[in-house]
């Protein structure tokens, strides 16, 4: 499904990501763990298309297809999905209506016929459920005015009507409380199997309690310096990340 | 400070005068004449002039426009019903000409006047408004109003009045084969206690060159409400330079819109007096340009009792090579405590060639006030953008999609229905992408 090759990638000519290599399989699950300023949100921005970001070398295959030459546009309709660490607020856009034209974007991409209104709604109010959302929420402007909370179960929700064949989940679990994050962790499952891989981004193992995934990888200063299955993550909650750092051997 | 002054307006009007309207009232024939020999002193500001630094009227000056006359060729039906609004006292000008014929009036209760100018001006009550324009210091497009005035409207709305529906000023220009100017004026006298609200607006529906110069006075009685729409859609070639004069007594509201959506160059003085206490007023703004057009907003808010309050808000989007400029003063009076004032202006940059100069100013003199401004100029939220883009949504229909947001943050705050249905028709219009961009609303 995805397939990174020694991926350098810079930022302000700062080099953040220095050579990941990463290969995720259909159907797989994957966390990429590790301390702050490690590379973690770089990567999945990446990913995503954000050109801020330089890739100075190495390539990402995805689905057979050449990733850095497609625009963000492309790649969501592809069915890559990045649900944002910090999702922007877009005073004047219609929740509603801008999930509409994502979602028909992606269909007529992929040469499906586009939903009418009666039956985007439905589709959306059996989703909403899937996160507890607030139907109310529909009707205002993207993201705006959202708790922390809303704002994190709003992603899954749209991750849950644009139905991603990859979704990257960039620190989804931060900031949440234990209700919230079974709430998100649990509308994560739902989507989980078949062809759909996931790629959870995040700091603390304790997502990974509620998802279990097939690989863990530690990322520091811009490298995978250790992959493992998820015994990784819950040795990593006890002993801390230092004691993987290149630092700490020396 | 000052400029030269085209002589051939000196030729317009000795050639125009018998014909203008009021030529038999005395004083008026006397406030004209006494309006251009201190247009002929001051002539037209330039860039050397402070309040004139960004936008440089020296097209206008350039032109040797005439007066227009009575417009001969008819109008054109269907364009006008396109320009109507349903449901609103319309009067409808033509090139300058009020034309009984196409407007709407029948239905105006007994304590509203609404008097063309061309019927009004004999009458005394006008005569101290027009001889104060006649000679206002620093302003030459003031007095060029009041030396070549066309024609206009006076309204006056007894007290206590609340008058329903809206009163539509529709200022039509047509072609008329060479560059002509005009020169509307607008009175409104809103009693005590009254409530009343006016579009004025202006429609090109000509490629070719013309001036308008207008100036609007707005009058508030005590706990009058005031609502002021300037709706500027002239034409491609057009200059429209507008000036609005608003006094406020005691416990007043006014507030006013300007939508300046057309023309070459644009120019919108406003002045606010908050003259009495617990006056408020809120003036808020949007513009559009592109191309080479030229946008300039002025506001003046003198807050000059306690208790006043003025809340200003205007959003401007600037594509191709346009340039806009706004200035917004503030003054706070000794004595005016409890002032609560708070100024924003916002700018939308599209291209790197548009160029955006904007300036708030405030002078305070009392201790015991609340004010605010702020003021900036950038491009679309990159974030946003992103976040549009990685939902699948295309680059161009993104930023279509944030343009229309931007601005119709503004235009959303139009109580009219049909105008503001009509704006967003609009800006849609110029906008890729419309139709994804008016489902996403």
């Amino acid at each position: 499904m995805l397939t990174i090759s020694n991926l350098h990638v810079c930022a302000d000519r700062k080099p953040i990501l220095r050579g990941i290599d990463l290969e995720v399989g259909r159907g797989e699950v994957h966390a990429i763990m590790g301390p702050n300023g490690s590379g973690k949100s770089t990567l999945a921005h990446v990913l995503a298309g954000r050109d801020v970001y330089e890739v100075t070398q190495g390539t990402v295959v995805y689905d057979g297809a050449d990733l850095l030459a497609m625009p963000p546009e492309d790649r969501a309709r592809r069915g890559m999905f990045l649900a944002f660490q910090y999702p922007v607020e877009i005073p004047g856009v219609n929740n509603a209506y801008f999930l509409k034209a994502a979602l028909n974007a992606a269909r007529r991409y992929r040469g499906l016929t586009e939903l009418d209104a009666v039956e985007f709604l439905s589709l959306v109010r059996e989703k909403m459920k899937l996160v507890h959302l607030d139907e109310a929420l529909l009707k205002r402007s993207v993201n705006e005015g959202f708790s922390g909370g809303e704002k994190k179960r709003n992603e899954v929700f749209q991750m849950a009507v644009l139905e991603p064949r990859l979704a990257i989940l960039d620190e989804t679990d931060s900031g949440l409380d234990i209700d919230a994050l079974k709430i998100v962790a649990e509308g994560v499952n739902r989507l989980r199997g078949g062809d759909r891989s996931i790629i959870l981004v995040t700091h603390y193992q304790r997502l990974l309690n509620h998802v279990l995934p097939d690989a863990v990888h530690v990322l520091s200063e811009g490298r995978i310096i250790r992959s493992g299955q998820r015994e990784l993550a819950l040795e990593l909650e006890e002993r801390g990340y230092d004691w993987l750092r290149p630092k700490a051997l020396a | 400070m000052t400029g030269t002054m085209p002589s051939h307006y000196g030729e317009e009007f000795a050639r125009a005068e018998a014909g203008m309207i009021g030529a038999d009232s005395g004083w008026f024939k006397a406030a004209r004449g006494r309006a251009l020999t201190h247009f002929s002193r001051i002539g037209f500001p330039t860039t050397k002039d402070e309040e004139w630094k960004y936008t440089s009227v020296a097209p206008i000056e350039r032109r040797s426009f005439r007066l227009a006359g009575h417009p001969r060729n008819g109008l054109d039906v269907a364009e006008l019903d396109r320009l109507r609004l349903i449901e609103a006292h319309e009067l409808v000008f033509v090139n300058g000409y009020y034309s009984a014929q196409l407007s709407r009036l029948a239905s105006l209760p007994a304590a509203v006047s609404v008097t063309p100018l061309s019927e009004a001006l004999p009458q005394d009550s006008l005569q101290e408004h027009i001889e104060r324009q006649a000679e206002q210091p620093g302003n030459g497009f003031a007095a060029l109003n009041a030396a070549l005035l066309s024609d206009g409207v006076h309204i006056r709305v007894g007290p206590g009045v609340d008058l329903k529906p809206a009163l539509h000023l529709l200022f039509i220009t047509t072609s008329s084969g060479s560059p002509m100017a005009f020169f509307p004026r607008v009175f409104i006298e809103a009693g005590a206690n009254s409530r009343v609200l006016i579009i004025e607006h202006y429609a090109g529906l000509t490629p070719e060159e013309y001036f308008t110069d207008a100036l609007t006075e707005i009058n508030a009685g005590p706990g009058a409400t005031v609502e002021h729409y300037k709706w500027q859609m002239e034409g491609a070639r057009g200059y429209h330079i507008g000036q609005m004069l608003v006094h406020q007594q005691g416990e007043s509201r006014v507030t006013s819109y300007s939508v300046s959506l057309g023309a070459a160059l644009a120019r919108h003085d406003i002045a606010v007096s908050l003259a009495g206490e617990g006056a408020g007023a809120s003036l808020n703004g949007l513009y559009m340009a592109e191309g080479r057009q030229h946008v300039d907003h002025h506001t003046s808010v003198d807050h000059q009792q306690p208790h006043t309050t003025s809340a200003e808000y205007y959003k401007g989007v600037l594509a191709g090579h346009a340039r806009g400029v706004f200035d917004g003063k503030v003054m706070v009076r000794e004595g005016a405590q409890k002032t609560d004032a708070c100024l924003t202006n916002k700018n939308l940059l599209l291209s790197e060639h548009a160029e955006m100069d904007t300036k708030p100013e405030l002078q305070i003199y009392a201790d015991d006030v609340k004010c605010s401004h702020g003021a900036t100029v950038g491009q679309l939220d990159e974030d946003a953008l992103f976040y549009l883009r990685s939902r699948g949504i295309e680059y161009s229909q993104a930023t279509a999609l944030l343009t229309y947001a931007f601005a119709d943050d503004v235009v959303a705050r139009i109580a009219i229905e049909p105008m503001r249905h009509a704006i967003e028709r609009h800006l849609t219009a110029r906008l890729p992408h419309a139709a994804l961009v008016k489902e996403l609303l």
